[in-house]
């Protein structure tokens, strides 16, 4: 296990949630789950963060959004669609101005469900991203020898 | 100093502050966890975050941030050097200005609203602190009659017998200096909202470790100008200082805890009151009596 997974510096977007979630996220840093014990902070910055956590369905207000968070944000990077709405569309989904999850917009690593998403759920995505970010960082490794 | 012991500082300061400074950091932490009532991050959480940011791809804004941040951390790194070699106090102060002048320009380059707010703020805030660093200087040499920090290792009594009333103003810039609240004004962990990251919010990847690292050895030279106000010719005045240090870092955690970040009009304000009237007290104190 390599400093990538020990320092999961995450950044929070409410696409269109009815916040349910987003008081879920917060809870995961209050001091009943205190997840800056794995090194998680939450920053307010892309260009810091290692995981984006979406929440809510997207519609295309938000998705030109996402897109800017999800370009901004450096390699190794992973996305956690936290919450029904964010994984499928939940009950907004035949809404006519709904597209769909969040992976309408962005790919997709992990899919945190739950109306609203229980805080042990989101720490176990994001637990469970750690795993997809340390791969990702070795292929981006690999990558740069190759390029050498 | 020669050149010879100046260099041996230099090296010796920039391969121990950097340890010092993330156990500092990594310390400052957990203490800020339980007085929230949070277990924490690990002891060495800073280096797994430096270590993890050095291993980000790297797509810096322009082309000039990097060498901004570098030279910043450079001129820091000689400050320190300068400083714990015994060297000229004045020296250290104009080059530490030109590590906070460089930190500037880093964040003035990428051009962003917030790095702009964050960079206006950061000037303000040299400017609320410099004049007190030079009443420092001007108190150092009145007691100790030498500029030189070596002289101090010599001094019958500790400076804080001379000029307590500046190292209370000391305090008070202290926490300008190490960016913590209610004066984290230009580089705050907690306001999101505000400013995003403030100054460094165009950091990135090896930037941003470049930054961090740079904090660590600041810190750890702030913490020797405090130690400086303790040590005189008795060798067990090291100790003291080192128990002082101590105490005003864990001083400056409380206060980083009880206070909510104010205005940048009050910390000008304040900081200049403080220094005139305790600086000034305390000069003229010396001069006459």
């Amino acid at each position: 296990m390599s400093s990538t997974s020990k320092s999961p510096w995450v950044i929070h977007y409410d696409a269109s949630s009815c916040n349910g979630c987003d008081i879920e996220v917060l809870a995961a840093l209050t001091p009943l789950y205190d997840v800056e014990r794995f090194g998680i902070v939450n920053t307010g910055n892309p260009k810091h963060a290692d995981i984006f956590l979406v929440t809510g369905s997207v519609n295309d207000r938000c998705r030109p959004v996402i897109q800017q968070i999800y370009d901004q944000m450096l390699e190794p990077k992973v996305v956690v669609a936290v919450g029904a709405c964010a994984c499928t569309g939940g009950v907004f989904r035949d809404c006519y101005n709904i597209e769909g999850g969040a992976d309408s917009a962005i790919p997709v690593d992990v899919y945190a469900p739950g109306c609203a998403v229980r805080p042990e759920t989101i720490i176990d995505a994001v637990v469970q991203g750690l795993g997809i970010l340390e791969q990702k960082r070795a292929a981006l490794k690999a990558a740069k020898k190759a390029k050498r | 100093m020669d050149l010879i012991s100046f260099v041996i500082a230099l090296v010796a300061f920039a391969l121990v502050a950097p340890f010092l400074g993330g156990l500092i950091k990594g310390a400052d932490r957990i203490i800020t966890a339980r007085i929230q009532d949070r277990v924490g991050p690990p002891l060495l959480q800073p280096f797994y975050d430096v270590q993890k940011l050095w291993a980000k791809q790297s797509k810096p804004v322009n082309d000039f941030i990097g060498f901004y941040v570098l030279m910043s951390l450079i001129f820091a790194i000689l400050a320190g050097a300068f400083f714990f070699a015994g060297g000229n106090f004045l020296m250290v102060v104009f080059v530490l200005t030109l590590s906070a002048l460089f930190f500037v320009l880093a964040a003035f380059s990428a051009r962003s609203p917030y790095a702009d707010a964050g960079a206006s703020r950061e000037i303000i805030q040299v400017a609320a602190y410099e004049p007190l660093v030079i009443l420092m200087a001007v108190a150092f040499y009145l007691a100790s009659h030498s500029f030189n920090i070596s002289v101090s290792a010599t001094l019958e009594k500790p400076l804080i017998c001379e000029i307590p009333l500046i190292f209370l103003a000391l305090l008070f810039v202290l926490t300008i200096k190490l960016r913590k609240s209610p004066f984290d004004l230009s580089v705050a962990t907690e306001a999101h909202q505000e400013l995003v990251k403030g100054a460094i919010t165009e950091f990135s990847g090896r930037t941003l470790a470049l930054y961090e690292v740079m904090e660590w050895y600041e810190s750890v030279l702030f913490l020797g100008w405090v130690g400086l106000f303790f040590v005189f010719s008795a060798g067990w005045s090291w100790f003291l200082a080192l128990g002082c240090v101590i105490v005003v870092y864990f001083l400056e955690i409380m206060i980083d805890n009880n206070f909510a970040r104010v205005k940048w009009q009050a910390m000008f304000k304040w900081s200049w009151l403080v220094t005139l009237v305790l600086g000034f007290i305390n000069l003229f104190a010396l001069y006459w009596i």
